[in-house]
């Protein structure tokens, strides 16, 4: 954990780098940092966790600059900015002790889910003697978990991160000036929103992509990343859509495999297969130091994914009942770990392109 | 001992942007080619990796350029800023392949970015490398590589073997052993020689140890040596060399774009005396900077010191170093270490002789002095409200002159006119054929990628 000191020279570095970048200014032309830095006069210590957040580690501006090391300026604004990116988020985290979690995220990501496996393996299996049994038809699941101690897990675990993950944006947001009427504005949010859906900053402002390992531009990052948001959102979707046909409809799940929830859910976890293995694939080529935290949310995505997939592959068999518990402890771990890991890196980016897409219009 | 480069046709001796469009294009050509870059990877590309844009003619709007920009003007402006010192076919040559060089750079992946902010007076004229010349240098090396270019980085030509006009044979430090590299043709795209500062010290005398050299330390100009040494015709002032006024604190060497101070216009300008020595208000800075470094190239120690008070400071971009700051002229005078006397009598004499006026920053106004020994012409304000702000001013070397003669082939004109058998030129090593003195925003490097598509092209021609 870093101390007060080196909190303070993190950001310090990264307002020196800057201020040479704001004399030099030849990255402009690549990303929403540039553009809005070419607005400064003079960069200070509260702007930084707004650049931070702005930055996505393309590292383009690093191969680009004729000052990275070994020149003595030493400038690498990826490496500052995720220094200073990855303290915003524990600097604003809620509760505001939770902050200390991401230092860790590593180890608490593993034991959570370690224990979430656990006890939900062994509860069910325990509690339940019929759940390794052969169930199928409408509400097979629910023979195995109850309906109500499912649905309620979910619904707690995930509302706490979102509310977490909610308090932690405005927080955020009022730091860096953006004000209510910044979010609720239909242009800024059609602009915000467009650059989301279309990681148009991963083009590296001319649509090439950006740097993997070395100085060539490549797209790949920009994809896997497009597969792992959009599969997330799938999922999220096919989830929403299943608790409508439960709860409105009266159908209960397991669904046929080619009604809505269980289309939508395997477009999304084939998303969250591909991306996640692809964008590990390129940090471990790129072999920069990365945080734990990056690590544990692609783990842990397509592991949800993948055992989402066996579930639906062997549902029909008596294997259902562990896999179900399986499948179940990893999203129930996901849920927990949602607000104090990489995931809010969506939520601080989202913030951060709404000033900027205010600042630029 | 035997070189353990393969044998090529084309030797390139630089990888700057000039080594690099000519390695390119010979390879192009299907001719095989060495290029020798004297740098290591990391600080690969020479002066190249510094720059910002390149100057390029266009009928209509192209790349990022906008309007339009004819070759007539575009040689109008030369003229002007070389007072004539150029050779109208080469300087026409260039000009009119500047357009296709841009078109071939886009070609072959380099990216363009509009006119950086504060650059917008060149956004018809200029077209700026995204991310900037390291960016360019990144793609123009992978680009080689690709093209089967073989490059070799920590090799130094340190001789050629100059025969009756023809080049046999290279000397190359390399891998800490010196090695022969016979050779069809040679392309020399080495540069200037402004980080020798020996060759410095012999034109400069003493004062060559203080300047700043803005651009790489390996262009020490052993090949142009050798050349000259060789037969070929020289051009250009040897006494000349591109200096402006930048940041004292910057580095020796590859302190690039970001020492520069944009101060001067705003305040006064005292040596190491205290004493002022020239208009610092004759006309906006960037067209004056140029002259400001030769001016303090001839004040005692080569140093002076831009002096602002409070009121003015957000007139321009704050500098990379911090100012030294100090609540009064006597202070601000121990702070840098001039005599606080003078310093506080240039102030006062200064301020007595402000006439009243309506300031503008933007626009050459009316504010001036009266009864100086020199007057100040332009946004002269009294220097009376703390703190006051000091920035030390070195001469920065951005190139020398000196080069050697080509025709319009590239080829190397030796002394008795003749043209090389098989000894090519590109960049800065020969820009004096068409950049004779002063200097136009962007022609470096358009001379360097015209010349250095022209030598590649021939040199593969020749050994056909
Ligand atoms: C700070 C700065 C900014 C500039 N900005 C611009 C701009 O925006 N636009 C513009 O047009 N011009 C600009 N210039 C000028 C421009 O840099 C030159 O005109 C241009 O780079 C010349 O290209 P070149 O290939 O001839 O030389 P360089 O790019 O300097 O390349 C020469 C290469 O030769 C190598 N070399 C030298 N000696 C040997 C040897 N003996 N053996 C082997 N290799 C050797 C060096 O390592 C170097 O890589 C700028 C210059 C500076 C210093
Ligand atoms: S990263 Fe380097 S090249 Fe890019 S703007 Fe900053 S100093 Fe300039
Ligand atoms: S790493 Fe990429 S996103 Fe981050 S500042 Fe540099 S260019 Fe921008």
């Amino acid at each position: 954990m870093p101390d007060a000191l080196t909190l303070r020279d993190t950001t310090a570095e990264a307002v020196q780098m800057l201020t040479v970048c704001n004399a030099c200014r030849y990255c402009e032309g690549y990303c929403a940092v540039f553009q809005d830095l070419s607005h400064y006069r003079k960069v200070e210590a509260q702007d930084i966790d707004y650049f931070a957040n702005l930055c996505h580690h393309c590292t383009a501006c690093l191969h680009a600059c004729q000052y990275k090391p070994p020149h003595e300026f030493g400038i690498d604004i990826p490496r500052a900015l995720t220094a200073t990116r990855e303290q915003s988020y524990a600097d604003y985290a809620w509760p505001k002790p939770a902050g200390d979690l991401f230092a860790n995220h590593g180890v608490i990501a593993s034991v959570v889910t370690a224990v979430c496996l656990t006890l939900v393996l062994g509860m069910t299996m325990w509690l339940n003697p019929a759940a390794a049994e052969t169930h199928t038809g409408p509400g097979a699941f629910y023979a195995v978990i109850p309906h109500g101690v499912m649905a309620a897990t979910g619904l707690v675990t995930f509302s706490y991160g979102l509310l977490a993950m909610f308090v932690s944006a405005l927080r955020y947001g009022r730091s860096i000036g953006v004000r209510s009427g910044d979010v609720f504005n239909y242009a800024n949010l059609l602009r915000t929103t467009h650059a989301i859906a279309s990681m148009r900053h991963l083009g590296g402002g001319h649509g090439d992509g950006c740097n993997e390992t070395d100085a060539a531009y490549t797209n790949r990052r920009r994809y896997f990343h497009q597969a792992t948001m959009w599969g997330f959102l799938l999922c999220f979707a096919a989830t929403c859509v299943a608790t409508i046909y439960e709860l409105g409809l009266g159908r209960l799940s397991p669904f046929p495999y080619t009604s809505l929830p269980v289309v939508l859910g395997s477009l999304g976890g084939l998303g969250l297969l591909l991306g996640p293995a692809g964008l590990a694939w390129l940090r471990w080529r790129r072999d920069d130091p990365t945080s734990p935290m990056d690590w544990s949310l692609l783990l842990m995505l397509f592991t949800i994914s993948l055992t989402g997939f066996a579930l639906m592959l062997w549902r029909e068999t008596s294997w259902m009942g562990a896999l179900l518990a399986v499948h179940l402890g990893f999203v129930l771990a996901f849920f927990l770990t949602l607000p104090y890991g990489k995931f809010v890196h969506g939520i601080y980016r989202g913030v951060a392109l709404i000033k900027f897409a205010r600042d630029n219009p | 001992m035997s070189a353990p480069f393969p044998q090529a046709d084309v030797t390139v001796i630089g990888g700057g942007h000039a080594g690099l469009c000519a390695a390119i294009s010979a390879a192009r050509e299907g001719a095989s080619v060495t290029l020798l870059e004297s740098a290591p990877l990391a600080m690969r590309g020479g002066n190249s990796r510094h720059t910002r844009n390149l100057r390029a003619r266009h009928d209509g709007p192209a790349v990022t350029l906008t309007g339009s920009y004819d070759a007539e003007e575009y040689f109008q402006d030369l003229l002007r800023v070389t007072q004539g010192a150029t050779d109208e076919a080469l300087a026409r040559l260039t000009i009119d392949e500047s357009a296709s060089l841009l078109c071939w750079l886009s070609d072959l992946g380099v990216h363009f970015q509009p006119a950086l902010s504060g650059t917008l007076n060149l956004s018809r004229t200029n077209a700026f490398f995204l991310g900037g010349g390291c960016a360019l240098m990144n793609t123009l090396y992978e680009v080689a590589e690709t093209a089967g270019v073989a490059v070799f980085y920590d090799a130094e030509v340190i001789a050629l073997e100059m025969e009756a006009g023809c080049c046999r044979s290279l000397t190359v430090r390399y891998a800490g052993a010196t090695h022969t590299l016979d050779t069809s043709s040679v392309v020399a795209a080495s540069g200037g020689f402004q980080a020798n500062d020996a060759w410095m010290r012999d034109v400069w005398g003493e004062a060559a140890d203080n300047f700043l050299i803005r651009g790489t330390p390996y262009n020490r100009g052993l090949v142009l040596r050798a050349l000259l040494d060789g037969g070929a015709a020289a051009v250009g002032d040897p006494q000349q060399c591109h200096a402006v006024a930048i940041d004292a604190r910057a580095p020796k060497y590859d302190g690039g774009i970001v020492s520069r101070l944009d101060c001067v216009p705003f305040g006064i300008v005292v040596n190491r005396a205290g004493q002022r020595f020239y208009d610092e208000g004759e006309d906006f800075w960037p067209k004056r900077y140029a002259i400001w470094g030769r001016l303090v190239a001839q004040q005692p120690d080569q140093i002076a010191f831009a002096i602002v008070d409070h009121k003015v400071r957000d007139n321009f971009m704050p500098s990379v170093y911090p100012p030294v700051e100090a609540d009064s002229i006597e202070a601000l005078a121990a702070a840098i270490d001039v005599p606080a006397d003078t310093l506080q009598a240039t102030v006062s004499g200064y301020n007595a002789a402000v006439q009243a006026g309506d300031y503008d920053p933007d626009a050459l106004d009316g504010c001036r002095t009266q009864g100086l020994s020199p007057d100040k012409t332009h946004w002269a304000l009294a220097l009376d409200e703390p703190p006051y702000l000091a920035y030390p001013l070195r001469p920065g070397i951005t190139f020398t002159y000196l080069g050697v003669k080509v025709d319009a082939r590239a080829r190397v004109l030796m002394s008795d006119g003749q043209p090389s058998e098989n000894v090519y030129a590109a960049g800065e090593i020969m820009a004096g054929n068409v950049l004779g003195k002063g200097y136009c925003a962007g022609t470096g490097m358009t001379i360097g990628g015209v010349f250095g598509r022209i030598a590649g092209r021939e040199a593969a021609c020749l050994t056909r």
